[in-house]
C-alpha cells in the first residue's frame, strides 16, 4: 500500500509547521510533500528592462529557493527519518497548494497561520484561503 | 492644502529672478540649437514628410498604409482570423504552467502598450478630428485595423531572431532580425546596413519623440492646469524637466524599478479611468452615438465642410493612427521579444491586439467624445462644420486644439476631469519615456556593444534630453525626432517585405499544428 502523503505549505521561515507535520508523518508512516510557492502573477506589470531580465531572475530565484529553503528542510526531515519530497512553484499559493494536493492525492494539508495583519484579515491569507477551499482536512498551525 | 497654496506663490516669487535669468539663458541656447539643428536636419525632415507630387499627402503615411495593406493581404487577413486565438494566448490558455514565473504574453503586451498608449490617444486624436473632421476617425480605425498585420509581422520576427545570452537575458528587435534574417537569406551586407540605419534612427527617435516631445507636452499640460499664462511653471520648463529627468534617472540609471513599477501600475489604471470616463459620457449621450457614427461615416467620404474634404480626413486619420500605434515602426518588436515562448508566432498574434486596443478602441473613444460633446462648432443652417481658415482647423468652443480640446470635451460633462487628464498625460509621458529609453538603449548597445559604460553613457544622455525637451521650444529638433521615428518605419518595412516569407512559414506550420490538435490548451 502506498504511503499517505501530507502536503506542507512552507514559506521558508516557519519551522513549527514542518516540525508538527514531521511528528504526524512519523506517527502515521506518511510521506511529506513540501510546497514552496514564489508568489507570481502573469498579469503583473513589468518594465521593458524587467521583461528582458525576467528569465535570468527566475533562474536565480529558483536557485536561491532551492538552496536556502528546500534543500535544508528536506535534508533535516530525511535526517529525522521522515520521507520527504518538495517542489518550488510560481503562482498563487492557495491555487497551487490545492492543485498539488489533487495531483498527489494527499490526505492532509499543514499550513502556518502566516500573516495576521489587517490586510491579510480583510483580503485573506494562505491559511484562510486553504481553510475555505481545501478538499482534505487542513491543519492550521499558529 | 492651505499650506501648499501659500507655499507655491511664495516659492515662485523667491525663485522669480533666478527663473527669469534661466529663461533668458534658455532662450539663447534654444535659439542656437534651433538654428544649428534646423539647418542640418531640415532637408531630412522635409524629405520624410514630403507630400506626394501634386497632393498634400505625405508619402511616409502612404508607405505605412501600403505596408499594412500588403501584410494584411499576404497573411490572409490574419488580424481577423487570429483575433480570438490572440485573446486565448493573452489569457494564458496555451501557456505551460511549468513556465510560470517567466514573462507572460499579457505582460509583454501590457509593457508594449504602455509605450504606445499616451499623448497620441489624447492630443493626436483631437488634432486629427479638429483638422480632418469626424471623418478622420473612420480612416484612423481603418489604419488601426490594417496596422495590426504590421505589428504581427514585426513582433514575430522580433522573437524569432532575438539574441539570448548565457546569463538568461535577451535582446531583440529589428536590428537583430535585419542582421540575422537577411544573413539567412544570403543578404548579410544589406541586412547589416539596414540594421545600423534602423539603430541610428531608433536612438534619435528615442531622444526626440520618445523623450523630448513627451517631456515638452507633459510640461505644457502642467502649465495649463496650474493657471496657464499665470502659472509659476510658465516659461520654467526646466523645473518640470529636472524633476522628470531626476525620476527617469533613478529608474533607468539607479535601477530603482519600484518607481517604474508604480507607474506601470497607474498607467493601466489611468487608461481604464480614461476609457471609463469616455464610456460614461457615451452612455449618458447614447441617443447621439448613432448621429456621431453618421458624422464619422459621412465625414469620411465628404469631409462635411472641412477644407481638405475626403482626402483631408484620410490624411489626418492615417497619420494620427500611425503616430499613435507605431505599427510598422519596429519599436514594439523590441518590447515583445522578451517573452518566453517556443513559438515566435504566438507573440505576433498577441501583438496584433496592440493597435486594436490603442487605435480602434481608445482613439475612437476620444473621437466620439469630441464629436458628441459638441466642442466642434457646427453651422446650424448648413449642418456643416465651421472652418477656421486662420487656424487651419474646425472652429472649436473656447478656440482650443490638441490636448486642450480633449480636456474641454471631457470637462463638458465632468468639470474636474482636466485634472485627471493632466495626471494621465504626465504619467503616460513618463511611461512612454521609460519604454523609449529601453528601445533607444537596445539600439545603442547594438551599435556600441553591450557594456556598462556604453549603457551608462546612453542613459545619461537620455536624461539630459528630458530637461532640454521640457525647457525648450525646439521645433526643428522635435520635427527631426518625429522624422527619425518615421525613418525607422522606412527601414523596418523594407526589412519586413524581405522577411515576410519566413513569418508565413511559421504561421502555416503553427496553424496546421493548432488544427491537428498538436498544439492544445493546457487544462486548468
Amino acid at each position: 500500500m502506498p504511503k499517505q502523503v501530507f502536503i506542507v505549505a512552507y514559506g521558508g521561515e516557519d519551522k513549527t509547521v514542518v516540525n508538527l507535520a514531521a511528528t504526524h508523518a512519523r506517527k502515521e508512516g506518511a510521506k511529506l510533500h513540501i510546497v514552496h510557492v514564489l508568489e507570481w502573477s502573469p498579469y503583473s506589470f513589468l518594465t521593458p528592462q524587467e521583461l528582458e531580465e525576467r528569465h535570468a531572475r527566475r533562474k536565480k530565484e529558483l536557485a536561491r529557493a532551492e538552496e536556502a529553503v528546500m534543500t535544508p528542510v528536506l535534508t533535516e526531515l530525511r535526517a529525522m527519518g521522515v520521507a520527504a519530497e518538495g517542489e518550488i512553484l510560481y503562482g498563487s499559493a492557495v491555487d497551487l497548494i490545492l492543485q498539488v494536493t489533487k495531483e498527489q492525492d494527499a490526505a492532509l494539508i499543514f499550513v502556518g497561520r502566516g500573516e495576521t495583519t489587517l490586510g491579510a484579515r480583510v483580503f485573506g491569507s494562505i491559511s484562510i484561503g486553504l481553510a475555505q477551499a481545501a478538499p482534505v482536512p487542513t491543519v492550521i498551525v499558529p | 492644502m492651505k499650506i501648499q497654496n501659500a507655499l507655491i506663490p511664495a516659492l515662485a516669487a523667491f525663485a522669480a529672478p533666478g527663473l527669469a535669468r534661466a529663461q533668458d539663458a534658455a532662450r539663447s541656447i534654444d535659439q542656437i540649437v534651433n538654428e544649428n539643428v534646423g539647418a542640418v536636419t531640415g532637408p531630412f525632415v522635409n524629405f520624410i514628410f514630403a507630400p506626394l507630387p501634386g497632393t498634400s499627402f505625405p508619402w511616409i503615411v502612404l508607405w505605412l498604409v501600403v505596408g499594412a495593406t500588403v501584410f494584411t493581404i499576404y497573411f490572409g487577413f490574419i488580424q481577423f482570423r487570429a483575433f480570438g486565438h490572440a485573446i486565448a494566448l493573452v489569457r494564458g490558455d496555451y501557456s505551460n504552467p511549468k513556465d510560470a514565473g517567466e514573462v507572460s504574453h499579457f505582460q509583454a503586451l501590457a509593457t508594449a502598450l504602455s509605450g504606445t498608449v499616451g499623448l497620441g490617444n489624447i492630443a493626436g486624436v483631437a488634432v486629427a478630428v479638429s483638422i480632418g473632421g469626424p471623418g478622420a476617425t473612420f480612416w484612423m480605425i481603418l489604419a488601426g485595423l490594417m496596422g495590426m498585420a504590421s505589428k504581427f509581422t514585426e513582433c514575430t520576427l522580433g522573437v524569432k531572431y532575438r539574441n539570448e545570452y548565457a546569463d538568461g537575458t535577451v535582446s531583440g528587435g529589428p536590428m537583430y532580425y535585419l542582421t540575422k534574417g537577411f544573413g539567412e537569406q544570403g543578404r548579410a551586407m544589406l541586412g547589416r546596413v539596414l540594421a545600423v540605419l534602423f539603430a541610428l534612427f531608433c536612438i534619435l527617435g528615442s531622444w526626440g519623440g520618445g523623450n523630448m516631445f513627451q517631456a515638452n507636452q507633459a510640461h505644457a499640460q502642467l502649465v495649463n492646469i496650474t493657471g496657464g499664462a499665470d502659472s509659476f511653471l510658465n516659461g520654467a520648463g526646466w523645473i518640470t524637466g529636472l524633476v522628470l529627468a531626476g525620476v527617469v534617472f533613478v529608474v533607468i540609471v539607479g535601477g530603482i524599478q519600484s518607481i517604474a513599477k508604480v507607474t506601470e501600475k497607474i498607467v493601466p489604471l489611468m487608461a481604464v479611468l480614461y476609457v471609463g470616463a469616455a464610456v460614461i459620457i457615451l452612455v449618458t449621450n447614447a441617443d447621439k452615438i448613432g448621429w456621431a457614427f453618421g458624422q464619422i461615416f459621412a465625414g469620411a467620404f465628404t469631409g462635411l465642410g472641412i477644407a481638405g474634404g475626403m482626402v483631408g480626413a484620410l490624411i489626418q486619420g492615417f497619420k494620427r493612427a500611425a503616430f499613435s500605434n507605431e505599427a510598422g515602426v519596429g519599436s514594439a518588436a523590441i518590447a515583445h521579444s522578451a517573452v518566453r515562448t517556443k513559438e515566435p508566432i504566438t507573440e505576433g498574434f498577441v501583438s496584433l491586439l496592440e493597435p486594436f486596443i490603442d487605435t480602434v478602441v481608445i482613439c475612437t473613444m476620444t473621437a466620439l467624445v469630441i464629436v458628441i460633446t459638441g466642442v466642434l462648432m457646427i453651422d446650424p443652417d448648413t449642418g456643416l462644420y465651421v472652418w477656421n481658415a486662420e487656424a487651419g482647423r474646425i472652429a472649436t468652443v473656447g478656440d482650443v486644439s490638441g490636448v486642450a480640446l480633449t480636456s474641454a470635451a471631457f470637462a463638458n460633462v465632468a468639470s474636474w476631469f482636466p485634472y485627471v487628464l493632466a495626471l494621465a498625460v504626465v504619467l503616460f509621458a513618463f511611461s512612454t519615456m521609460i519604454s523609449w529609453s529601453y528601445y533607444g538603449l537596445k539600439a545603442w548597445t547594438y551599435l556600441f556593444g553591450e557594456s556598462k559604460p556604453a549603457e551608462l553613457s546612453f542613459k545619461l544622455l537620455f536624461c539630459v534630453f528630458v530637461v532640454i525637451g521640457a525647457a525648450m521650444d525646439l521645433g526643428p529638433v522635435i520635427d527631426f525626432s518625429d522624422a527619425a521615428i518615421f525613418a525607422m518605419a522606412v527601414v523596418n518595412i523594407i526589412g519586413l517585405y524581405f522577411l515576410m516569407p519566413i513569418v508565413k512559414d511559421e504561421l502555416d506550420s503553427y496553424l496546421s499544428r493548432l488544427k491537428s490538435g498538436q498544439i492544445r490548451k493546457f487544462a486548468v
